[in-house]
């Protein structure tokens, strides 16, 4: 069977889903944002939130993601996109809302607006996306950024000493009670790929369900910033990154069963009218 | 017995040739073009051994820019 009649006959099993836009997307070859915008193009068509979502865009590469994916979008101040999910969330209960964050926005500057947006239970996504670097200023050092790591800022690697410790904010923002749903993930192969999707689809689920704030943290790649090829940066990262960020989840507390009631008592306190 | 076969249409001028789909095949049906560029000129993906594709789509998963649609026929 040849190429055409595949096509004739057979069906199309993935295409760029739907609400990805017919714009080239600014990011280098081979960056992670380009994954993720898919994956969270693919589950709100999947959801049906097509027009229930806001996003909630950083400072950072995914600054332009509201020019790639079709849904409403808010452009924060650096750090500040947990601040504007809140007020989005709360004068729009009905609304499904995600913050897409980089490392040097999400744990660097706005430390602050993340602990005590995810420490108050909001009912948002934060989507962070953690490579352990500045990608669009040029690959300075960012808080994520492992010991001994080599970046504009710290070309002879990162030193304890001076720099102090790579912050593993994660597992922080775990600790707090209004956190509902904690993972961590990575999509450099199909299969981590498949993985992330479905815990994405579970935090979004988790968080129009008024579960309080889940927390995806997508361990990514930067090949511009760590001057490396796109598979040479997925295998640094397997090799390096895991060892310092390990996938998993971190915490769960939306698959266990709650009473329909609490549930619904829970839900009216978190959404002042 | 079932016989699966696949095929990939690659958006090439929007392919920007970061070679992660190669990497991602499990039957190294993909390969960057070796002397030809897009419009943007970038070496892009193209299909090297069409016949061996078996349409499972972890070439257009990984895929950052959602370049390559992916067909695929269940032969009985």
């Amino acid at each position: 069977m040849n190429h055409d009649d595949i096509i004739r006959q057979g069906a199309k099993v993935y295409s760029r889903p739907r609400l990805m836009d017919d714009r080239d997307m600014h990011y280098c070859p081979g960056c992670s944002h380009g994954v993720v915008h898919k994956l969270v193009s693919e589950i709100i068509d999947e959801l049906g939130l097509e027009d229930s979502a806001i996003g909630i865009a950083p400072v950072g590469c995914a600054v332009f993601a509201y020019r790639y994916i079709d849904i409403d979008w808010i452009e924060a101040a650096h750090g500040r996109a947990p601040a504007v999910a809140t007020a989005a969330r709360r004068l729009n209960p009905d609304r499904m809302v995600f913050t897409y964050q980089g490392d040097g926005d999400l744990a660097a500057i706005g430390t602050a607006e993340t602990i005590h947006a995810a420490n108050r239970g909001e009912n948002i996504v934060i989507i962070f996306i953690n490579n352990g670097i500045y990608g669009m200023t040029g690959g300075q050092m960012a808080p994520t950024t492992l010991e001994g790591m080599k970046t504009a800022t710290t070309p002879y690697g990162r030193r304890v000493d001076i720099n102090g410790y790579p912050l593993n904010i994660t597992p922080l923002l775990a600790e707090l009670p209004g956190t509902c749903y904690v993972t961590r993930q990575s999509v450099h192969t199909a299969a981590a790929v498949r993985r992330c999707k479905s815990a994405l689809k579970k935090a979004f689920q988790a968080s129009m369900a008024g579960r309080g704030t889940s927390v995806v943290e997508i361990v990514s790649t930067c090949s511009s910033g760590w001057k490396m090829s796109p598979a040479d940066a997925n295998r640094w990262m397997e090799q390096h990154m895991f060892e310092a960020y390990p996938p998993g989840d971190l915490k769960n507390t939306v698959d266990v069963s709650e009473p329909e009631t609490e549930m619904k008592d829970k839900r009216d306190s978190n959404d002042p009218k | 017995m079932v016989k699966v076969s696949g095929t990939v249409v690659i958006d090439v001028e929007r392919c920007k040739g970061c070679d992660l789909c190669t990497g991602a095949c499990p039957v190294d049906v993909l390969a960057l073009a070796s002397r030809d560029v897009n419009n943007r000129g970038y070496h892009y993906a193209m299909m090297v051994m069409a016949d061996a594709c078996i349409g499972c789509a972890a070439c257009a998963t990984v895929c950052p820019d959602g370049c390559i649609e992916v067909y695929r026929v269940v032969e009985k």
